[in-house]
């Protein structure tokens, strides 16, 4: 079994699995619940300053949105920080860290846009012995509207602000979490890294309504008749999170920054693709929400056997895909690939013809025996088949070698050329 | 004492009162909706999907199975009585696995198809618990049809051509529509008398007038129908029974199987619907498993279900058959009745001879027999002036401003699907025809 022993930042966990700021993190009650299920850390429900506590809605503070067999894919909420008394949390904190010293306990912070109540609050939370805070600047809804949360993670210059009143005011590590709703994830990043924080974290929830009530024409979920956007997150949002980690990851201006992935992580395999793209670990709330705290087990058991089947550390896989993501203008255009379908998979259901005769390069032939086979004279190797072929690995593509000639083309196959170089490039530079 | 299913002869009341209710109930109970979600789930939506090549009425099932995914069962409905106003029955009579379930995809994939007969039924229950008739007939043409016979040819195309705007007469030799779905096919199949339902339902178009009591060649001759419509279309099924030619044939206890699928079938109280202790049914069709079932079902002894030729040669489907199997029915091949033994005028054992590869080996055993239902196939009756036969059927298209479908017609394997289709198409043509387009 692979050593799953994270070290985050200096912050230790049996497991580089934390459950995310969030509901199952609110209380003593369900945090105890995660670790003894074998979740390596959480990070505690967004505390808030001192006084009376924000209030919730009273009616769905969820919506969601299904695939086939009602898988939930994503989920979206509009519920705010934590709504219970600051000491009972900070109690519960501290009592936590004490009956499970080897996990990590890391508390979610967000308070209004001053020094003093920046101050005032990590020193309660010092007194927890808690392992670190996360700035909660992502939030999306509700709390953005009084200047908190996404209000403060859209604009980079009050990010650093807020980092460097953290830093100055706490031994803690710091990590600030950032809003997906930015249209450049990098610049609240390296904002963070200026104001000096020890990581961030990515993504918070995407602005969202995930549906429309037909009958009382009200966005969902519908509060007496109307509704607010509230954020998206689970196995949907998983695409835009990789990107933007990967994003960051490869920005000279914060390489080495670590990052602690967010964003529809479900199985082992979602987190492994988190640490390659370059997080140190990962959080997870959506999974849990849904499936329970049982599926501790699955991400534990299954990264560690690939690890072992890689013959890899933790440490070695975090990063590993970093170097391989690049820009479209450095693609191979040399690189010819052609769809291949394995007749022994195919169960003729004729989802890539309709695909590729309808919407793509009527590169698929059909015989009226419902045999599918590829035109190579016209597949351009979009994907577009394998995509929709509900059999796995059924079509796959094949790599032309270097020489063969592309029938479609009639061009052979060549060595590495992009399109800096091309000589349909306007800009194109001469080639070496 | 009352009878029990010991109780030898053919003895009603072998059951407790209760047993009834639950043998003849449902056997496949529609689905609730979150079970037609899950099923649909599997559904998907393949190119010119083989489940509809593979329905003889070609519903667009891949379109039915997406509205029942997106929340409307009575869109789904109208895509299927778009093309198959009897998609109700044909939902829990149709031998789907030899169909469009056999055809599906998943089916190779997996094994295990997409359920199209349960949520072809989930759409249509759906759609026929609403009050009302979905279609409205076009503007009247004046014309008139008459339709002889009122099973699912007869009635489908009475109904298209309703719906066309003609005015439609239908002539029934029964006292009730529905021809098989009424008479002809088991009771856990169409529980709950959905056959009389689904027919009311159906002349709910308006425009049809239906006519029960009247047999052509007794009631009306084929002449008179000619002289007074626009044209005839005749769906009269196949009123004969084939006979065994054996000795013994006419003894007591021996019958058709259609007869007595018939009577079950309008019996109020089947506690008093007599049936043998030792039952055997020969053949090895749908009728032939209906009768072995339900005798089964009455509370018999033992059911043999005997076929004169080999398990791939019968027109039962696997499915059929493994219900049976289930139900306790034994089922015997390769073996032909060469004759039935009596004592006193009743059966008392049945004889047959071992067959291979389709020749009697010279060999015979007897099967103890109290009751012997004949199941080995269903002729035309009496032919109707002018017609002629092309085998055991009526030949095509011989006279003119006549037309034909449904069971007494070559085309089919006699099933209802095949008679709606073929009553639905001999609607077109007609109609086509009278408006002047051919045909």
């Amino acid at each position: 079994m692979a050593d799953l022993t994270s070290n985050f930042i200096g912050i230790k966990s049996p497991n580089p699995y934390w459950l995310a700021s969030a509901p199952p993190t609110d209380k003593e009650y369900n945090v105890v619940r995660a670790f003894k299920a074998g979740w390596g850390g959480v990070v505690w429900k967004t505390l808030g300053a001192e006084g009376p506590p924000v209030v919730n809605v009273n009616g769905p503070r969820y919506g969601a949105v299904w695939g086939a067999d009602r898988r939930l894919l994503g989920l979206n909420n509009i519920e705010l920080i934590t709504d219970r008394p600051l000491e009972v949390n900070l109690r519960e904190i501290k009592q936590v860290k004490r009956d499970w010293p080897d996990r990590a306990m890391v508390v979610s912070l967000m308070v209004p846009c001053d020094e003093q109540s920046w101050k005032d609050i990590l020193a309660r939370v010092e007194e927890t012995e808690a392992d670190g805070v996360e700035l909660n600047f992502g939030c999306p809804h509700g709390m953005s509207e009084r200047g908190m949360g996404s209000a403060v993670g859209q604009v980079p210059e009050y990010i650093e602000m807020v980092t460097r009143w953290v830093k100055q005011h706490s031994r803690m590590p710091c990590i600030v979490k950032l809003t997906p709703n930015i249209a450049d994830i990098r610049k609240p990043a390296e904002a963070a890294k200026r104001g000096g924080a020890d990581a961030v974290s990515l993504i918070n929830t995407i602005n969202s309504i995930t549906s429309v009530n037909l009958d009382t024409f009200s966005p969902e979920p519908m509060i007496d008749g109307k509704g607010a956007h509230g954020g998206y997150c689970g196995p949907a949002v998983k695409p835009i999170a990789l990107n933007m980690v990967a994003e960051i990851a490869r920005d000279p201006a914060t390489a080495g920054l670590p990052i602690s992935g967010i964003g529809g992580v479900t199985t082992w395999r979602d987190a492994a693709e988190f640490l390659a793209l370059g997080a140190g670990n990962v959080q997870v709330c959506t999974a849990a929400m849904t499936y329970g705290f049982g599926i501790i087990k699955e991400l534990t058991a299954g990264l560690s056997l690939y690890l072992d089947e890689k013959g890899m550390t933790l440490d070695a896989l975090s990063g590993r895909a970093v170097p391989n993501v690049t820009d479209w203008q450095y693609l191979n255009l040399n690189h010819v690939t052609k769809a291949r379908i394995n007749q022994d998979l195919c169960i003729s259901c004729g989802r890539c013809f309709a695909a590729c005769e309808d919407t793509s390069h009527q590169a698929i032939s059909m015989s009226p025996d419902r045999v599918f086979e590829v035109i190579d004279a016209e597949c351009v190797a979009c994907n577009l088949c394998v995509n929709v072929c509900p059999v796995a690995d059924c079509i796959t593509m094949e790599t032309l070698p270097k020489g063969a000639v592309d029938p479609r083309t009639g061009q052979e196959v060549g060595e590495y050329a992009n399109w800096t170089t091309h000589p349909n490039n306007p800009m194109a530079k001469a080639a070496e | 004492m009352s009878n029990s299913i010991t109780t030898p002869g053919i003895q009603p009341g072998r059951l407790v009162p209760d047993d009834y209710a639950t043998h003849f109930d449902d056997l496949y109970p529609s689905y609730d909706p979150h079970e037609a979600m899950v099923a649909a789930d599997r559904c998907y939506f393949c190119h010119d999907a083989p489940c509809i090549t593979a329905c003889p009425t070609e519903i667009d099932i891949p379109l039915f199975i997406r509205q029942i995914q997106a929340g409307q069962p009575e869109a789904a409905a109208r895509t299927i009585f778009d093309q198959n106003i009897f998609g109700g029955s044909c939902a829990r009579v149709c031998p789907t696995e030899t169909l469009c379930e056999g055809a599906c995809v998943r089916e190779m994939a997996e094994g295990k198809p997409v359920e199209i007969g349960r949520l072809q039924r989930y759409a249509t229950d759906s759609l026929m618990a609403r009050q009302g008739h979905p279609y409205a007939r076009a503007a009247s043409t004046g014309k008139r049809v008459a339709v002889v016979g009122a099973g699912p040819a007869g009635l489908a195309c009475a109904h298209r051509l309703a719906m066309h705007g003609h005015d439609v007469t239908v002539l029934e030799a029964q006292d009730k529509p529905g021809g098989l779905n009424e008479y002809g096919i088991a009771a856990y199949k169409m529980a709950g008398d959905f056959a009389a339902r689904e027919v009311a339902w159906l002349m709910g178009i308006g425009g049809i007038s239906l006519h029960t009591g009247q047999a052509l060649g007794r009631d009306v001759t084929l002449d008179q129908l000619r002289a007074d419509y626009d044209a005839v279309f005749l769906g009269v099924g196949l009123g004969d029974v084939n006979a065994l030619g054996i000795p013994g044939e006419d003894l007591e206890g021996v019958r058709s199987a259609v007869d007595f699928i018939a009577e079950l079938r309008q019996s109020d109280d089947l506690s008093g619907l007599p049936v043998g202790r030792d039952v055997v049914v020969i053949g090895g069709g749908m009728t032939a498993v209906d009768a072995a079932v339900q005798s089964k079902l009455l509370g018999a002894q033992h059911v043999s279900m005997v076929y004169r030729r080999g398990r791939a040669a019968m027109s039962a489907s696997d499915h059929e058959i493994e219900h049976a199997a289930t139900e306790g029915v034994t089922i015997m091949t390769d073996a032909s009745p060469v004759a039935i033994h009596g004592e006193g005028g009743a059966v008392r054992e049945i004889e047959f001879a071992y067959m291979q590869a389709g020749t009697p080996t010279g060999e015979t055993f007897r099967l103890r027999a109290d009751q012997v239902f004949k199941a080995i196939g269903q002729r035309l009756g009496a032919l109707p002036d002018g017609l002629a036969l092309a085998g055991r059927k009526l030949a095509a298209a011989q006279m003119a401003g006549v037309w034909a479908g449904g069971d007494c017609t070559a085309g089919g394997e006699d099933l209802t699907v095949t008679a709606v289709a073929q009553g639905r198409d001999a609607a077109e043509s007609i109609h086509a025809h009278l408006m002047g387009n051919g045909g």
